[in-house]
């Protein structure tokens, strides 16, 4: 230890127990600096390579009670539930005995963002380990008090027991620093097949507060003198504030302030509607000079294939590409801009008090925001305190970010008090950063034995992360008089990827090459969707090989194990195709179509396959999805009902990205606004059933499972939409109208 | 000054009387429950009952409200002691965000109320006023099911009391 130590004075006065103390030292190394320097060590498994300390992670108190923290965020896809399961497992301690805290730069190990399916994978591998370790060092002490061999004691409920029924609690064993230490490469973790919680449908911590009114979200957070602000954007990119005369904003009922720095225009009052009257008068008062800069949305392909410069990288090539086969087709399949669409537009609370900022946010990233906000407001980071709040289901980098930066900037002109700011429907529409529209350019070639001889597949997007970053991806620090400029783009690193997640084939093809053209110009503004690049890259995979099937004459199902040599990854296709009653040849019923669809997300998580039953009227294009029947691997299950959950939505949502959802525009300004201009799935177009099969792979990594289905329940949606009607679709959204344009065509 | 009953409780209410009923609840009574989703009517997140109906709390002004009767969901149960819906919502883990679900129950429960043994297609008609982005129809409509149910033993179980004294 050689850093400097920075005492949280709040948790030394509130507790006597050494842990506490030894655990503000470890924060102070995982929020504030590298690991200190050490000779290379064998990589430590998931965050904490990040934050090596068990104690970062685990917490005992004198008396028993444990605490574990990450640094990951819940945004509702349970994952503290399933952080919990794992440690009460490894701990041996009842689930209900055990509390979990997320993401805050005060408490909590530095994960980064809560993003990419990584939650399990990065923050469960290290909860799984450091829970496992610290059991051992529990062990251990109780082996020294009791002269006894560790082999001979078991952990039973939160103690460790004698064979000869000697017994010391944990809170009795907990000593100074004993979890101080850094965790070692490989943990004596449980045998699978003794789990009495982890592989268990334990329901959801956050439920009951949710189903009840508890506090449960930021828009929730009620702090003592709370006043609730407003912000008024301009009214599209790049526009200017020219003129806004607030005299009589000022004098209007309730409102505290109206805050202007260069194009950033905020109002705040006592009460939550009359901050919504003050800004409704503080919009009509505002004169913006706009900048006419989007493209047309009709030649989105062309302008990203053609108009915007493009750095190319060939990132995948195998055998001798080009060298053609027996019969050869070509498509190629376009997605427009997506939005986000929370059902809860962004919000956050800040409050500055002695040079100090406190943020609430439901950012995936409590650290970087944090860094921007620090950056924005020129304060040192150190200053600034971002603390994860759950808000509504995000599905990637929505509004939040901005929304807690409108709060910082707000609260440092209100020293002392609490702002709530809370967009508005038509501003998380307007101005979230949208999913990319992307265009791939595929052509394949058979040959005589009906397998792909030749592949080469093209992809064109801009990067899909805008994330903070620095203050210059904050929408505040684009406005204020003194801007932040927007950080340069860059493409997502490989194996991940960005626009080119999962463009390189799971499949085995002899000769194969992927370019990928990325975009470094931003017309619109975007960042993070679930999936990322995956949703259209493997929608047009997995869509471009039902088209050679249908070349070769093969089943679908058939055609891709023919080309799959990965294991698990035939399992559950095979697992899917049998849950659906998928048979060779099978004709769907007049007006239903089968389809079916897989993709391993990245190439390196989780393993999905859907088989897809559509009902398409044919009279007016109308497509809906009947059933679906999934089948998915993700490794070691910790919640089979959480992880059924995840791809239930994955299904459901990715479903509505692919028949309805598109952002329109206009040449400066987005013209989707609202539900009734950016309509989504409603209930009406809920399947009959939707049954989702889970392969466990006990002991096995966590893969992570959050955003594998998007991809293969938008190709498998299509796939059948075109066994249902003959037609092949390949631009979405799979609106009514195109499906019915086709059929006539 | 207006005056608002609420979950059983009369309430004097401070806010002008062009302010819709979602602010009354959440800035002025501190009930969490009704959710501002879109202020427009759009999505249902906001949704409470009033008399009976399930009404959009975000487009409902104050005045219209004299004399009326309003419900949340906090006025149903709680987490420790839920109502029928509560509990079915739990059982069935019927949320992954949870942001719209509490609007979704309000209007399942006026249904409910009104038609204890409503048919699939009566629920689906029913929620088509709301949105779910997490995708979790499948789980609501199985819950309200549920809720049909459990609201059908609740009214059981008072009768079989009487009949075993």
């Amino acid at each position: 230890m050689n850093g400097p130590v920075i005492m949280d004075r709040r948790l030394l006065l509130k507790g006597g127990g050494a842990l506490l103390v030894s655990f503000s030292l470890t924060n102070a190394f995982a929020q504030d600096q590298a690991a200190p320097a050490a000779p290379p060590a064998p990589k430590l498994p998931g965050s904490l390579e990040k934050a090596p300390y068990l104690d970062s992670w685990i917490r005992i108190d004198a008396d028993g009670s444990i605490t574990v923290f990450t640094g990951k965020a819940e945004l509702g896809q349970g994952f503290k539930t399933a952080f919990q399961q794992i440690a009460a497992e490894q701990l041996d301690v009842p689930f209900a005995s055990l509390k979990v805290v997320t993401a805050d730069t005060k408490l909590t190990a530095n994960e980064g963002y809560t993003s990419g399916s990584n939650s399990m994978k990065e923050g469960g591998t290290a909860i799984l380990n450091a829970a496992a370790q610290a059991r051992e060092l529990l062990v251990a002490e109780a082996a020294r008090r009791l002269d006894v061999a560790s082999e001979n004691l078991r952990t039973e409920n939160g103690a460790v027991i004698a064979s000869d029924g000697r017994r010391l609690s944990y809170g009795e064993l907990v000593a100074s620093n004993m979890l101080h230490v850094q965790a070692q490469p490989s943990s004596k973790l449980k045998d699978p097949s003794t789990f009495k919680v982890m592989s268990q449908p334990v329901p959801r911590v956050d439920i009951p507060a949710k189903v009840t009114g508890g506090t449960a979200y930021v828009q929730d957070l009620r702090l003592t003198g709370m006043v609730h602000a407003r912000v008024v954007r301009p009214p599209g990119y790049g526009a200017q504030l020219t003129d806004c005369d607030t005299a009589a904003i000022e004098k209007m009922a309730g409102v505290i302030k109206v805050v202007r720095d260069g194009s950033f225009l905020a109002v705040v009052a006592k009460k939550e509607f009359q901050a919504v009257k003050a800004m409704q008068a503080l919009s009509a008062a505002a004169k913006w000079k706009e900048d006419a800069r989007l493209p047309k949305q009709d030649d989105l392909a062309s302008v990203l294939t053609k108009h915007l410069p493009s750095k190319d990288f060939t990132i995948f090539e195998h055998g001798n590409p080009g060298s053609g086969g027996r019969h050869t087709l070509e498509a190629s399949y376009t997605r427009p801009y997506q939005a986000h669409g929370s059902i809860g537009p962004s919000c956050a609370v800040a409050q500055f008090t002695d040079g100090a900022m406190i943020v609430w946010s439901h950012t995936q990233g409590v650290f970087p925001d944090r860094a921007a906000i620090a950056e924005m407001l020129r304060m040192p980071p150190a200053n600034v305190r971002l603390i994860h709040v759950e808000g509504s289901g995000c599905y990637g980098h929505n509004g939040a970010d901005d929304a807690a930066a409108d709060a910082a900037l707000i609260a440092r002109s209100l020293p002392g008090i609490p702002v709530r700011v809370q967009w508005t429907r038509e501003q998380e529409h307007g101005w979230e950063p949208f999913g990319p529209a992307m265009v791939t350019k595929l052509k394949a070639s058979l040959d005589d034995n009906g397998k792909v001889a030749d592949w080469r597949f093209e992809v064109w997007s801009n990067t899909h992360s805008m994330r903070p970053g620095g203050a210059g991806a904050l929408l505040a620090a684009q406005h204020m008089a003194q801007p932040f400029k927007v950080p340069e783009p860059r493409p997502l690193p490989l194996p991940e990827g960005g626009g080119d997640r999962n463009a390189i084939p799971i499949y085995s093809f002899p000769n194969a090459q992927v370019v990928h053209h990325f975009l470094p110009d931003m017309p619109v503004r975007i960042s993070a969707m679930r999936g990322l690049g995956a949703y259209h890259n493997v929608f047009s995979i997995e869509s471009f090989m039902d088209e050679l099937a249908a070349l070769a004459g093969a089943d679908p199902v058939e055609f891709r194990l023919k080309h799959l040599e990965d294991a698990r990854g035939r399992d559950v296709i095979e697992k899917a195709a049998l849950g659906f009653g998928w048979r060779k040849g099978q004709k769907a019923p007049q007006d239903r179509g089968f389809g079916f669809a897989f993709a391993r997300y990245k190439n390196l998580a989780a393993y999905c396959a859907i088989a897809s039953e559509v009902e398409v009227v044919s009279e007016t294009g109308r497509a809906r999805l009947v059933r679906a029947v999934a089948a998915v691997d993700s490794g070691q299950v910790v919640n089979p009902d959480g992880l059924i959950n995840q791809i239930e939505g994955a299904i459901m949502q990715s479903t509505s990205w692919t028949l309805y959802e598109q952002v329109t525009f206009d040449q400066s300004r987005i013209t989707s606004i609202d539900w009734q201009t950016y309509p989504i799935l409603r209930f009406e177009a809920a399947p009959e059933t939707i049954e989702v099969h889970v392969i466990n792979r006990p002991g096995m990594p966590f893969l992570g499972s959050g955003e594998t289905g998007q991809g293969p329940a938008a190709a498998s949606l299509a796939n059948a939409i075109a066994n249902a009607t003959g037609k092949r679709l390949r631009d979405l959204p799979l609106t009514r109208k195109r499906i019915k344009d086709a059929i006539d065509a | 000054m207006m005056t608002l009953k609420v979950n059983g409780q009369v309430h004097q209410i401070e806010s002008d009387a062009d302010t819709p009923l979602l602010y009354v609840l959440r800035d002025e009574l501190n009930l969490n429950a009704a959710k501002f989703g879109c202020g427009l009517g759009q999505c249902g997140s906001c949704t409470v009952i009033v008399d009976g109906k399930a009404v959009l709390s975000c487009v409902t002004p104050m005045v219209l409200l004299e004399g009326k009767q309003v419900t949340t969901l906090e006025g149903l149960g709680t987490a420790s002691a839920p109502a029928p819906i509560q509990r079915a919502f739990m059982e069935e883990q019927a949320a992954q965000c949870g942001y719209c679900i509490a609007g979704m129950m309000m209007r399942a429960q006026a249904l409910l109320q009104r038609n204890p043994k409503p048919t699939d297609a009566q629920i689906r008609a029913e929620l088509a006023p709301h949105l779910c982005r997490c995708g979790t129809h499948m789980r609501i409509l199985r819950a309200v099911h549920r809720a049909a149910r459990l609201m059908d033993t609740a009214e059981l179980a008072p009768a079989d009391k009487r009949s075993a004294q």
